[in-house]
Parts: C-alpha cells; structure tokens; sequence
C-alpha cells in the first residue's frame, strides 16, 4: 500500500511541478508568490536577515557595557558625530540599539521565524491541506511585514535616530521624545502598524486553516503537537495585538495630533512645564502594551515548544508522554495568558489587590507549562536517543527553557519583584527563555525541516560544531546577568553600571558576557556557511530522512511540490506520534497509512 | 489540488472558510475597539470633570439611522442575490454606499464645525478620545465603503461565473458593515448620550 503511493507521488511529481513552472513568471513564482512554502521561505530568510541585524546591535552595545567610552575598534567611524564622534558610543544612540534590539528580535526576528516561517511551511503539510486557507492574504501578510521592517529600519537613518524609549517605549518618555512625524519614535509606531496587521492577516490565515483545511480523518486529537501550538499562538495574536493596535493610535495621536492619552497633567521637562493640556495617564499605556506583550512572550515560546515535541518524539522513537495533557496545557496556557500581564507592572504603584490578584495567576500559568516541559522530559525516560544536531537542539531547550521559566518565578511574586524589577535579573530570565528556549528551539526546526525543504541534510558535524559552540556562549552571555541582577544592577545603564557602588563587585562580568556574544557570533558564521553550502552540497536524501510519522513527511514528496503539496488527497488513519508500536515490523507507523500489513 | 470549503461549508465548523475568517477579524476588531473603549473609560473615570454637551445630538441621530438603513439595505443585497434577482442587488448594494457616503459628509460637518471651535484633540482628553474613536470608525466605514464599491462594479463580473462563491463573498462583506455599524451603535451613546 505504502510502497504504491510512493510510486504514484514520484511518477506525478515532475508533471506537476514542470506544469507550474512553465504556468507562473519569475516574479509571480518566488516575489509575489501565493504559495504557503514559497511565503514561508521568504519569511525565514528575511527573519534570519533581522535577527541578524538584531544580534549586530547588541553586540555593538556589548562593546560599550565592556568598556564604556572607548572607541569602538574598526568599525567606531562609521557611525559619524551625532552618534558616535569618535567612535565613542554615546548615551542617546546606546539607548537607540537597545530599543531596536529589543523591537527587531521579537517582532521583526523570533516571531516571523517562528510562526511565519515555519508554522507557513510546515503546518499546512503537517494537516494535508493543498495550501492556506487564504493565498493572497498570506502573501499580503508577508509583504506588509516585510515593509514595517523597512520603516524600522528606515529610521535609524532619521535626523535624531531610531526610536529609543526602550522596546516597551513607555511614555511620557516616547511621547515627548522628538515628537512629530520625523522622531523615530513616531516610525517605530508606523512600523507596528504594519506588523500588527501582518501577524492579524497571518493569524486569521492560520485558525481558519487549521479548522477548514485539515485532512480526512485528522481529527483535533490526532493533530501533530506543532500544529496545535500554531493554533493556540494564532489565537494569542489574532486577540492580543489589537490593543496595542489601539495604544499605538493614542501614542501617534499624543506625538502627532498634540493630545494627552498618556500625559500626566502637571508634567515637568527638563525643569519646564510641559506644553500639553495633560489629564491622560502613562499607566494606560502600560496595561495596553503588557496585555500584548505576555502573550507575545508565549507567542515566541509556543511554536519552539511544538517543534521541540516533534523533534522529540521522532528522535526518541516514542509517542510523546501524555499528549492529551500536553494538548490541554498548551490551550489553558493560551487562555491564562490573556490574564496575567499586570505582573509586569507590581511597582506602579497600581495597589496590592491587583498585584495579588495577578501574581495568583502568574503562579497559576506556571502549571501548565511545568506540564508541557515535564511531559517532554517523560518522553526522553527509556528511549535510545538518536543525537542528530536538531535533537541535540531540542535537547538544550529542555534545560535552558526550564531555567527560564523557574527564574521567572520570583519575578512573578510581588514581593520578591520589588528588588528585582528593571535590573539585570529580568533580562537573564527573559533571555534564558527566548534566546537558548526559542531560538533553540527554532535551529532544531531549521536542522530539521532543513532536508524537507532542500531535499539534501545540513551537515552534521558543522550542525554539532555550531550547538555547542552557542551552547556554551549562551550561558556564557546570561547566566553572569542573574548574578548582576541580584546584585542590584539596573538594566539600560549606558555604562553598565559604572557609577553605583554596589555594582563594583560584578562589572567585571560585563567583560566575561561581551566575549560570549561576540564568540557566538563566529559560531552562527559556523551556522551561516553550513546553510548555504548545504542548499546546493549537502547530503541527498531520501523522502522520510528522519523516518517520521506526521504527513508532512509521510505523504508529501521531498521537496513537496509547487502548488497543491501532495499528489494524491492524503487520508489519516492514526495518531501523530505512532513510534514503536509493539508488533509492528518498522518503528513508526506514518499517521496516513491503512492497517499494519 | 483546490482548496476546500471556499463555497460549501465545512460539515464540522459549518462554515465556508471566508466566513470562518471574517467572524475571526471581527473578534480582533473586538478587541481594538475595546481597548479603545476601556481607555475612554479610565480617562473619564480619572478625569475630575467631563465636559458634557459639547456634541450635535441631532446631528449623531441622524447619522445613526443612515448607518441602520445602510445595514438593512446590505441584508437586502444579500437577500437579492439569494434569490437571484442581480438588478435588485446593485440597487440595494449601491443604496448602502450611498447611506455610506451620507454618513461620512454628515460627520464631515460636525468634524468642520468642531475645528472651526478650536475643539480639537489637544483641547482635552474628551476631543482626544472623541476624534480618536470617532476616527478610527470613519476609517473603518471607508474601508467598507471600498469593498462594497467593488462588489458593486467590478466584483460583480464574478456573479456571471461563479454565482455562489459572490453570494459568500457579499455575505461577508455584509457581516463586516455590520460590525462596523454596530460600532457606531456604542460610539454613540457612549460620546454623545452619557
């Protein structure tokens, strides 16, 4: 039966393909393409390009908290006068990479990869459909993202710089910072609007999708763990990016039209009073931008933890352990999500019965995701192990995510917040869960998926070079900022804390982490050159190179063709994780095969 | 290979995928627009006073049956195709552009007058939240006015080929102009009544 399909998909795939190439031109095929493999392939490319650039800023920023005011080697006179004169950083631009790091990784770099590129790619395969549900408007979604890109980018070029009042861009400060139309800041509120309509596009796309367009017999809890993690984060974006929709419109018109949305009456600039009526309240904007920006925080988690679970499971030869319970988990997780974003704010001053009341469920949500990680660890218990680079990945998240999310915990307490808010603390524990969490998690889909995509492997031993390279530097870089933290030493000091006393115990190392970023950076070279070799010298491979159970290696061609994704309808007879089945001759058991012969 | 459920519904959700769509906009639209009410909300609570009767209430009412007929002669288009009747649907699909325009010109006056005034949004937090909210649904009632003005010319060439997918399609624009009068069904009371 199987052996038959897979004649029938090899026999069609070249009419198929050659039909469609010859049909499209160029521009149509590969620029303003409609199809979900194509759109997803651009989004990768042009999220790596942002994270990339994202991880260029920081590394310049490093230079600065290693040796404040020394001029920048090689590289210092590039900036000119009003942002570095003489290759020495000044505060204002420091300010500027640190806003546009923060901006560009998460909305420009992490969540593309993540949901626009892989959830793109894959879930459409992984649920039999032809494509997405809507075509064009996945090719909108992406050339709207691809354009507030630009404008992010773009206003770095601007007379006074790009935006920076910090990622979260708290007013009044980034009201009143160079306000009008050429501020960076107004640019960065422009660009949000193109991302925030890209990702609602995408997130439409994605829900409707996953409930018209999935196969015969693919029934919700037959999905593959991937599939639902897209689906819970589409519902995060689809409902938590419009209020900061609605915070960007007050904070354009507060910069634009001259009104007080988060302008305090009485406010004081400089020493001068400020000239605007007041009467708004910077609090609003706080409780606008945190009820997106936690559940932005599980949109950059969820779909590494899907392909974390797949790579897992098809690594460890088993089922993975309670998939129900993790299915439940991921979609309370979803949900709790939505109610736990005041515990960005316990020193606001917003009162101790809202601060319980959020530190509860930041307590609460925690169990789900103790769930999803354990029952990820449960799976590894007694399985032989295939150590391929994408599981040595997936294996690193395990840990790395779970230090994350523990370090999160007292930040999640109010009281314990109290001396550690705004201090190194924070940025190690979020780093911890998006940088070794997501990013690992997003390098083990790319090592994976790698062969579906190209038809050839990357290279394994490059593959484990660039693991443990990261490995080791990631820790390197966070961990030392747990101890700062603790130590009291505030984040987005331009010196890195220089000036206070009771920094002087742990500046040294501010040293220790710069050398980690700028060594990790010639590991991701390690990466870079394994890609692109790779795509055209890699290793060929034969369709189900990971022998996995899920459709989008079972039942579409490697690489799947051009439109239409499979040959024949694909029908579903069986769970996605149906490794070792006792009896069976092979150790997996694809989802669209009939009764064992 | 086609993608499904463009025009049947799916047995499960019972829905064509378009409307599956819309109905998932209109819930992050749900959203925006609440954001948006809840800020009104907390500056007026915050506010020591509010200014009340600085609006044309005649003038809201007005625009407030113009946006009702509008959503009654948009069922009509959709009913027209229903049943088939292509000359009935331009005609109530071309009344609801009309009413739409109606709408805009009658807020373009109240718009004039309150500039004229100076009542702008850096007056006070009240204009600030009236243009913002008042804005962003003439917006959102321009936008639907193009889809409509679509549907009306040039779309319309798809009832000759594909009569049931276009049916859906005026569903669903319908379904969209609906929610955007409904908005207004708040926004008037909300800044104009209380």
């Amino acid at each position: 039966m199987k052996t038959n399909n897979i004649t029938h998909t090899v026999e069609t795939l070249p009419h198929v393909s050659l039909h469609h190439l010859e049909e499209l031109p160029f521009w149509r095929k590969y620029i303003f393409s409609t199809d979900h493999k194509v759109i997803g392939i651009q989004y990768a490319l042009t999220s790596m390009i942002f994270l990339f650039v994202g991880f260029s800023l920081m590394m310049l920023m490093r230079w600065q908290l290693a040796y404040p005011n020394e001029p920048i080697p090689l590289i210092g006179s590039i900036f000119g006068d009003d942002r570095a004169p003489g290759g020495v950083m000044l505060p204002e631009f420091y300010n500027q990479l640190g806003a546009m790091h923060g901006t560009i990784m998460v909305f420009l770099g992490v969540v593309p990869l993540a949901v626009g590129a892989f959830g793109n790619y894959v879930m459409p395969l992984q649920i039999g459909a032809p494509d997405m549900a809507f075509p064009k408007l996945n090719m909108a979604s992406y050339w709207v993202y691809f354009v507030g890109g630009v404008t992010m980018l773009a206003s770095f070029f601007l007379p006074g710089g790009s935006a920076q009042s910090g990622w979260t861009s708290y007013p009044p400060l980034s009201d009143i910072t160079i306000p009008g139309f050429l501020g960076g800041q107004t640019f960065w509120l422009l660009g949000m609007f193109f991302l925030i309509t890209s990702s609602l596009l995408g997130s439409i796309n994605f829900i409707t999708t996953i409930l018209q367009l999935r196969a015969k017999g693919l029934s919700f809890m037959r999905l593959p763990f991937f599939v639902w993690a897209q689906f819970v984060t589409g519902f995060l974006l689809l409902l938590a990016f419009p209020p900061l929709e609605a915070a960007a419109v007050l904070q354009l018109m507060d910069r634009i039209a001259g009104s007080s949305f988060f302008l305090p009456s009485g406010l004081v600039v400089s020493g001068q009073a400020w000239p605007a009526t007041g009467g708004g309240n910077p609090l609003l904007w706080q409780h606008l931008f945190w009820f997106l920006a936690h559940p932005e925080v599980y949109v950059l988690i969820l779909p590494a933890l899907g392909i974390v679970a797949e790579v897992i499971a098809n690594n460890t030869r088993k089922p993975l352990w309670g998939y129900k319970s993790l299915v439940y988990s991921i979609i309370f997780l979803g949900f709790m999500s939505f109610i736990v974003w005041a515990h960005h704010m316990f020193l606001t001053g917003m009162g101790t019965a809202i601060s319980s009341f959020f530190q509860t469920t930041t307590m609460i949500i925690s169990i789900p995701s103790v769930i999803i990680l354990s029952g990820l660890f449960l799976t590894l218990h007694g399985a032989s192990i295939r150590f391929n680079t994408p599981m040595l990945f997936a294996l690193a998240f395990l840990p790395m995510f779970g230090i994350g999310g523990l370090t999160g915990l007292p930040l999640g307490l109010a009281a314990a917040d109290i001396p550690l808010h705004d201090t190194y603390y924070v940025i190690g524990h979020f780093h911890y869960v998006v940088a070794p969490g997501s990013l690992f998690g997003l390098f083990a889909g790319v090592y994976y998926w790698f062969p579906k995509i190209t038809g050839r492997r990357m290279n394994e031993n490059l593959g484990k070079i660039h693991f443990w390279g990261s490995f080791v530097c990631m820790n390197q870089i966070f961990f030392p900022m747990l101890i700062q933290g603790l130590a009291g030493v505030s984040r987005r000091l331009y010196d890195g804390g220089q000036q206070y006393a009771h920094a002087q115990g742990v500046l040294h190392l501010n040293e220790v982490m710069s050398i980690g970023a700028w060594v990790m950076a010639a590991f991701q070279v390690v990466f870079l050159v394994n890609f692109f070799v790779s795509i055209r010298k890699g290793k060929k491979v034969h369709e189900n190179v990971w022998e996995a159970t899920t459709l989008d290696w079972a039942a579409a061609p490697t690489p799947p063709i051009a439109h239409g994704n499979f040959a024949s309808v694909p029908e579903v007879h069986r769970g996605p994780y149906e490794y070792s089945v006792p009896g069976h001759a092979k150790d997996f058991t694809p989802q669209n095969q009939l009764a064992e012969a | 290979m086609d993608i499904p459920f463009t025009i049947a519904p799916h047995p499960e959700t019972g829905v064509f995928n378009a409307k599956a769509g819309i109905w998932l906009f209109l819930a992050s639209e749900v959203m925006l627009f609440g954001a948006l009410f809840t800020t009104y909300i907390l500056l007026r609570v915050g506010a020591p006073e509010w200014p009340h009767g600085e609006l044309d209430v005649a003038l809201a009412t007005l625009n407030t049956a113009v946006l009702i007929t509008s959503s009654i002669t948009m069922v009509m288009a959709w009913a027209s195709l229903m049943m088939k009747s292509f000359g009935k649907f331009r005609l109530y699909l071309g009344l609801t552009i009309v009413l739409g325009f109606g709408f805009l010109i009658i807020k373009y006056f109240e718009y004039s007058h309150h500039i004229r005034m100076g009542d702008v949004p850096s007056k006070n937090t009240f204009f600030a939240i009236y243009f913002t909210l008042t804005g962003l649904h003439g917006l959102h009632v321009i936008g639907g006015m193009i889809v409509n003005s679509y549907m009306w010319g040039p779309g319309s060439k798809m009832w000759k080929t594909e009569p049931a997918r276009f049916t859906n399609r005026i569903e669903v624009a319908g379904l969209y102009w609906h929610f955007v009068d409904l908005v207004w069904i708040f926004l008037f009371p909300v800044l104009y009544l209380l």
